[in-house]
């Protein structure tokens, strides 16, 4: 078992016909996932390796029966393209693009809440299921089958991650990236809630990052529910403080953001924080000694 | 991206909100002309890209023209350091000469994105002209907040209970209602990422005015509005940081000697943690995107180097679907065209990784590979002893 997606999964690509979602296309059917169709407006009719394309996502749903889009539209397009996921009525959207405008985003974001769409990014990796299934841009070698559960809000810092999990001896379930951006889909809890229920997911680790409360969040929703162990690397503990913050940011989540916080409050829910990037593994296998 | 404060004031002017009188002045010769035209009593504000300014000297109140011209010869090429500066400072090329305005309250306005709700939010606080951040950690009833759904947009009467709870009553409580909404279009239509009006002030003769002013633009939305490069003070910014602007290159100037090139913005932070770790000082955070190309590469190593305070330099690449070989390539183009001669330590994980490790060995560069981060991390703090 995993999570979000598997090797029946049925793959549409929103941008098949751009130039990394054609390589990125190209890249997960290599690794195994079902690449059934392809959108891009005006394009409707075309097939591309092999792959049929459609003017829009309803009759990409209807004709192939895909249930997940991974999303490559360049960012004037994307919060459209990730509406209209949603009004197509899939089980998942990953939407890899970045640089969408925060305006476009809390609509799409609104729209999505209330539709039976789970969006994952935008501006993410995306999510793997080692062995079955990739829907993103994350490299496939690194990956294990396996039982640990990784969710990130960071891209190249999960490979890190996930390499030296694999190194370790530790497979993945599944791998999801949510995004660094300031509205995102699935957060850290929507993730850890899947992870939670899934009988083969046996522990999971967390990357989050300085900036916003989203890792306090998670740490006091791991303390109440949590029923499998949970190991963390947080980044940026030497970071120079206040150059991405705006003022009126870090009121809202109450001055919140700094890694030595989120840290503390991690351990205080009982998971274990990695205290170096480099020790990642390790801490994951600690985590499982001491719970499992 | 961000503007001054005189660029912010003739924005919400032209969406209707009141501001002082006011000229943007460039020689001391024509802060003394606009005090003179404000009738001699006026505000000289020094414009830089950094709040604090007040207690950094950087803000006065004169009475003659004379005096204008003093404090702004005195202010011009001047760099003002506050608490959001950096020790360095900033340096004052522009100034605002505004009426003075006698006030009788002031208040906190602004509009942001909400992380939480994945909405704008309005925040409103009856402490106004202060740090903000200060008055929501001492006394968080003070701040009044509300996220605002867009499928309905801000209403008149959410903006109304905001200036009831600010304490204002009759005409001037519906002109700030209207204030509020027009702050809300502004915010829309400007893609911003934060407007805020700190203070705003009703005054003694009773007007609603916003005696001063921030934005920051979403740098996302910039392909919308064609005309905010040209807004841009580049004088403001650190000259590397616009280069490598340029090349859609994430890099802010540190302190140390080691020179960072990390591809994905959370990776670049762990690589500065291990740095520190291992007793090393970063002297650079750079980002050259998830997906780091060969041209961006170069282009970062050019940047990492035109810092004299480089001493070193550690490349953490984790490729993934990238090629080693291509990255390896970048690199010893771009160190060559430099004539790098600096000690490199190139830590690369993805495709094709003793090829591109081969090429750079034999490049002839003072390149070292590792074969991890912490391996990586412990070379170059060693090289540089």
């Amino acid at each position: 078992m995993s999570i979000l997606i598997n090797k029946d999964s049925k793959i549409l690509v929103q941008g098949i016909t751009g130039r990394s979602g054609l390589f990125h296309t190209q890249q997960c059917r290599d690794y195994g996932s079902k690449i059934v169709a392809g959108v891009t407006p005006g394009r409707g009719g075309i097939h591309i390796e092999g792959i049929p394309v459609f003017n829009t996502v309803a009759e990409a749903v209807h004709y192939t029966h895909a249930t997940v889009s991974m999303i490559f539209v360049p960012p004037p397009a994307a919060a459209d393209a990730i509406l209209e996921a949603c009004d197509a009525g899939l089980d998942l959207a990953v939407c890899i693009t970045e640089g969408i405008p925060i305006r476009d985003m809390v609509l799409a974001r609104r729209y999505q809440e209330e539709s039976r769409t789970r969006l994952v990014g935008p501006n993410c990796p995306g999510v793997i299921t080692p062995g079955e299934c990739k829907v993103g841009i994350m490299p496939g070698y690194i990956h294990r089958k396996g039982k640990i559960g990784v969710v990130s809000r960071s891209g190249t810092l999960t490979y890190e991650a996930v390499k030296q999990l694999t190194d370790s001896g530790l497979g993945q379930s599944t791998g999801v990236g949510i995004g660094g951006d300031p509205i995102i889909g699935m957060k850290f809890i929507d993730v850890l809630q899947l992870f939670n229920e899934d009988p083969d997911t046996e522990g999971v680790f967390m990357i989050g990052e300085i900036g916003g409360g989203a890792e306090e969040e998670a740490a006091f929703w791991i303390r109440d529910n949590m029923k499998k162990p949970v190991a963390a690397f947080i980044a940026g503990v030497t970071a120079p403080p206040g150059k991405r913050m705006g003022h009126a940011g870090a009121i809202i989540t109450g001055g919140k953001g700094k890694a030595e916080d989120k840290i503390r409050t991690l351990e205080e829910c009982g998971v274990t924080v990695a205290t170096s990037p480099t020790r990642m593994g390790e801490a994951m296998l600690t985590a499982l000694g001491g719970k499992g | 991206m961000n503007i001054h404060e005189y660029q912010a004031k003739e924005i919400l002017n032209a969406y209707g909100i009141p501001v002082p009188r006011g000229r943007v002045a460039l020689t001391s010769d024509q802060v003394e002309r606009a005090c003179k035209e404000m009738g001699g009593r006026c505000v000289i504000k020094a414009q830089i890209y950094a709040g604090g300014r007040g207690k950094a000297g950087g803000v006065k109140l004169v009475h003659v023209p004379e005096q204008a011209q003093e404090f702004g010869k005195e202010l011009f090429g001047k760099r003002l350091v506050t608490p959001q500066t950096g020790p360095e400072g900033l340096k004052v090329r522009r100034i605002l000469v505004e009426e003075a305005v006698d006030i009788a309250r002031e208040f906190y306005l602004s509009i942001t994105l909400d992380r939480e709700t994945s909405r704008y939010c309005l925040i409103a606080s009856a402490e106004g002209g202060v740090d903000i951040e200060e008055v929501a950690r001492k006394s968080p009833e003070k701040i009044h907040l509300f996220a605002i759904d867009p499928y309905t947009g801000l209403r008149p009467y959410q903006a109304r209970k905001i200036a009831l709870a600010l304490g204002l009553t009759g005409s001037v409580c519906e002109d700030c209602v209207e204030l509020i909404l027009n702050l809300y279009r502004c915010c829309l239509e400007k893609d911003c990422q934060l407007v805020e009006i700190n203070p705003l002030v009703v005054t003694k003769a009773g007007w609603l005015l916003a005696m001063d002013a921030k934005f920051t633009f979403d740098d996302n939305a910039v392909f919308r509005h064609r005309e905010y490069p040209d807004m841009v003070d580049y004088s403001q910014l650190d000259p590397l940081e616009i280069n490598a602007g340029k090349y859609d290159l994430a890099y802010i100037k540190l302190k140390g000697n080691i020179g960072c090139m990390v591809n994905g913005a959370g990776l670049a932070m762990a690589t500065l943690d291990v740095l520190k770790e291992f007793g090393g000082e970063p002297a650079n955070f750079l980002d050259v995107g998830g997906g780091a190309t060969r041209e961006k590469v170069a282009e970062a190593f050019k940047i990492i180097l035109e810092d004299c305070d480089a001493k070193g330099v550690f490349v953490n690449i984790f490729g993934g679907i990238m090629r080693c070989d291509i990255i390896a390539q970048g690199i010893i183009e771009a160190a060559g065209e430099v004539k790098c001669i600096l000690p490199i330590v190139v830590r690369m994980d993805g495709s094709k990784v003793e090829e591109g490790k081969k090429l750079l060995l034999d490049s002839g560069l003072n390149v070292q590979c590792a074969d991890n981060l912490g391996d990586g991390a412990a070379r170059i703090v060693k090289m540089l002893g």
